[in-house]
């Protein structure tokens, strides 16, 4: 264990404990965020293991690499397809998809592609929604899904045939 | 709530009778990803105890669209696009706030711009795609994540016909 772990376990601890006094000694406030605590983290037990075995069997079944060969400058809507896909198997945020993005677009994607890509990564992000449906319930996803997806198709359509026009150029990491 | 446990099982199965090696991989990565994130878990939980007993009721309700769902749901996306949090930590949160009577309608505009607007994240942004067109495109998404607040609370009945 780093030292940081060391520091955060020992954090923990001392919290811990003073949740556990506070119901030794009936100390209101203390015992009352100690039952919050309780009751959150049982809620979130009955729902992370599930969630995270998902996560893994969509890893395990999902290759980026297939995804990635159907995305050219003529795929069409299709390639919008792919590309909102490719999305759902990005792991992290923006920060994980700009990179890939450019990768993308050097490799052939057209602009319009790209930019579906970068909007998708945002919401289409499978353990992202898994998370959301656990929580928020299967409507909700699906509601915000169907929704926002083609929404996210229709404005890179755009936005990729006006840059595309004048001559846009994606920049890698500078 | 039983879908994600059948969901899990039925998925599970399937994977085991088309290939043992690679369900036994995947169990693997997800009991190897539960431990590590665990950890993670615990300063948030604690946070939402704390702020949850020392902000009353009434103070979410002001702010969080119980009163008035319009004004829950422009603060819930402002404060959504200039956050940055994993979205295993966000929507626990969410599903807390929706015990306490936060409309859907409002987590809608939370977590969407949370996911698509990234005030934070534009610096890194503006190196790959410039000033003008990261603007255009937090804006889009900004957009994007109102109309879905606004459909959400259509079909969650949250905004009357």
């Amino acid at each position: 264990m780093t030292r940081q772990a060391v520091a955060r376990w020992a954090a923990f601890g001392g919290i811990a404990l003073f949740g556990l006094l506070s119901f030794v000694l009936d100390f209101r406030p203390g015992r009352e965020m100690a039952a919050n605590f309780l009751a959150f983290a049982g809620e979130m037990l009955k729902v992370l293991p599930w969630v995270f075995l998902l996560i893994g069997l969509f890893e395990v079944w999902v290759k980026p690499e297939t995804v990635e060969r159907h995305m050219g400058e003529k795929a069409g809507l299709r390639g919008h397809l792919w590309a909102s896909l490719l999305a759902g198997t990005t792991v992290g945020g923006l920060l994980v998809a700009l990179p890939v993005a450019y990768s993308l677009r050097t490799k052939g994607a057209g602009l319009a592609v790209v930019f579906t890509y970068l909007g998708a990564s945002a919401i289409t992000r499978i353990p992202m929604t898994a998370f959301e449906a656990s929580f928020l319930g299967l409507r909700f996803s699906l509601v915000r899904l169907l929704v926002s997806l083609p929404l996210v198709v229709l404005s890179s359509m755009a936005l990729g045939a006006y840059l595309t026009k004048r001559g846009f150029q994606m920049r890698g990491e500078a | 709530m039983y879908e994600l446990p059948l969901l899990t099982a039925a998925a599970l199965l399937v994977s085991f009778l088309a290939g043992r090696e690679k369900t036994l991989r995947a169990v693997r990565i997800a009991a190897k990803r539960f431990v590590a994130i665990l950890p993670r878990f615990i300063p948030m939980l604690l946070l939402v105890a704390v702020v949850l007993y020392l902000v009353p009721e009434r103070v979410i309700a002001r702010y969080l669209g119980t009163e008035n769902l319009w004004a829950g749901v422009l603060f819930a996306s402002l404060l959504g696009s200039v956050s940055v949090m994993p979205g295993f930590i966000a929507f626990p949160l969410c599903g807390i706030l929706l015990a306490k009577g936060v409309p859907y309608t409002v987590l809608a505009a939370f977590s969407t711009t949370l996911m698509t607007v990234g005030v934070v994240s534009a610096p890194v942004e503006m190196k790959y795609l410039g000033l003008k067109v990261t603007l255009l495109r937090n804006g889009v998404s900004f957009l994007i994540a109102l109309i879905v607040a606004l459909a959400v609370g259509l079909i969650f009945g949250e905004i009357p016909r």
